[in-house]
């Protein structure tokens, strides 16, 4: 029965090839735009993780402190929960950095200038105002610390940058998603359509419902699939051109290129299933 | 083996298809269905085939009852009849003997019985030698006698033609007739429905008239509603 499925899928695509080419190219150009979209919202991601990666509290000490008190505090710290990681910056570290982040002004600054301090890092996830405000508290009620900065304003602007690309990242994924499922489910029903003698005849000859869905589930599969590689090839190839002429981006790593073919594959099996459904409902 | 008692259908917006029809064909039977278009003939071959379900009343196909069957049992039941439209219902991509072959293949037949059982069924509607034409080489009637060996192909009880002679010209006309005659010479039930009344009255068989739904002749005279009207 799979056999002769199989050769009913066959013989349809062959019977029709332009009507084949236009619903894998319909499903390929859809999942290609939701494609893009998916680079676009990775790359944003990526971007902004790095840039959170940056979120620290500076914990600036005073000048009297003893390195035992230095060492507990920041074994203290180290403990909170929100912390990742905390590290000693030296008075003459500090110096190094300085100079060597403002060139032009090295013989500018002395080291008695620059004071030691502790800098936090905070863990993905916990990197909110609120949270490291909470930190940065903590951090200044120590004896040790004289004062003690994170960037509060652009902290506070990069968490409702993240906020804002979550939610138009995940609007625009649904909406995206939205149209691909349509855009393909109208071009499976349209090959549907061109074989409704067929699926009539079939009915006529006393054939099961679910024996005159299995070609077109497997016609669903493989136009999906097959549309879901021209439109991951067409994503690749528009990702290497943006790399060459235009700014470094990253690309789906394996898991997310399956997770594309899958969603194909999927896409184009439930679209046969419905319209096949309606089909069989109304001959 | 097909009963009809006090079947009605009605189609959306109250358009009365048929109006508590009661009749039997037994088995071994050749029975026309005739009448004007629109009298009810093609519905009864629909709810014969469980193509629709009665409105009311109860239809019985081989001790199947159209109204408490069960979805996943009408394929099997279709096996069992056989149905021949006024329009052929070839596939036109495939040879006389692969449209014949594909009924079988369709119900799991295995596949050594399907090229001989094909060969037999097209020699005997006698369309042995066009087995490898396709529909668009053949004639209507030539059409219509492989639709009537794909009807056949998987040994129906039952005969179901709607209107097989619509498309065709007389001489034709009597070829698939005689064809008929023939399958239900050799213990195939048979139901024509047709408007050639050239046809029926030249042929001795059972003749249900309808109108407007309701049957206003029956030659085997089966029990009537009682508010049918008499004729």
């Amino acid at each position: 029965m799979i056999q002769l499925a199989l050769r009913e899928t066959v013989t349809a695509a062959r019977r029709a090839p332009l009507l084949t080419a236009l619903a894998i190219i319909t499903i390929a150009f859809s999942l290609y735009a939701f494609g893009l979209f998916g680079l676009v919202a990775l790359n944003i991601r990526q971007s902004i993780r790095a840039v959170e990666e940056r979120v620290e509290v500076r914990a600036f000490l005073r000048d009297s402190s003893s390195i035992y008190a230095v060492d507990s505090a920041m074994a203290a710290i180290g403990k909170y929960p929100e912390v990742a990681r905390v590290e000693y910056v030296s008075q003459e570290k500090a110096l190094d950095r300085a100079r060597s982040e403002m060139g032009e002004f090295s013989d500018v600054f002395d080291q008695a200038v620059l004071p030691a301090s502790i800098e936090v890092h905070m863990r993905a996830g916990l990197r909110s105002p609120e949270t490291v405000a909470a930190v940065a508290k903590r951090i200044g009620s120590f004896p040790i610390v004289d004062d003690v900065r994170y960037g509060e304003e652009w902290v506070g602007k990069l968490y409702r940058l993240r906020t804002i690309a979550s939610f138009v990242g995940i609007a625009l994924g649904l909406a995206f998603a939205a149209v691909a499922v349509i855009i393909i489910g109208a071009t499976i029903r349209m090959t549907v359509l061109a074989r409704e003698k067929e699926i009539a005849v079939m009915r006529i000859v006393g054939a099961t419902d679910s024996f005159v869905r299995r070609p077109f589930l497997i016609d669903g599969l493989i136009k999906g699939v097959f549309g879901g590689i021209l439109a991951l090839l067409m994503t690749w190839a528009t990702h290497r051109t943006v790399n060459e002429y235009f700014v470094q981006t990253v690309f789906f790593d394996n898991r997310l290129m399956l997770v594309g073919l899958l969603a194909g594959a999927f896409i184009g099996v439930v679209g046969s299933m419905v319209s096949v459904g309606r089909q069989l409902k109304r001959i | 083996m097909i009963r009809l008692l006090k079947v009605s259908k009605e189609y959306t917006r109250g358009r009365v298809a048929l109006s508590h029809v009661t009749f039997q064909i037994k088995k071994g039977e050749f029975a026309f269905l005739t009448g004007p278009s629109g009298a009810g003939k093609s519905t009864i071959m629909k709810l014969v085939f469980m193509e629709e379900r009665p409105t009311s009343g109860d239809l019985w196909v081989s001790g199947v009852n159209s109204r408490t069957a069960k979805q996943k049992e009408i394929p099997k039941l279709r096996r069992k009849l056989g149905v021949v439209f006024q329009d052929f219902r070839l596939l036109e991509d495939r040879t006389a003997e692969a449209n014949v072959a594909f009924a079988l293949e369709v119900t799991g037949a295995p596949k050594a019985m399907i090229a001989p059982k094909v060969s037999r069924v097209l020699a005997q509607v006698g369309l042995a030698a066009k087995a490898t034409s396709y529909p668009s080489e053949l004639s209507g009637g030539e059409q219509q006698r492989v639709a009537i060996a794909r009807a056949l192909v998987n040994d129906p009880m039952v005969l179901l033609a709607d209107e097989p002679t619509g498309n065709l010209d007389d001489r034709a006309t009597r070829g698939v007739f005689q064809l008929l005659r023939d399958i239900n010479a050799a213990g195939t039930s048979v139901i024509m429905a047709t408007h050639d009344l050239d046809l029926v009255r030249r042929a001795d068989f059972r003749t249900i008239e309808l109108n407007h739904g309701r049957i206003v002749y029956d030659s085997a005279e089966t029990p009537r509603e009682p508010d049918a009207p008499q004729t």
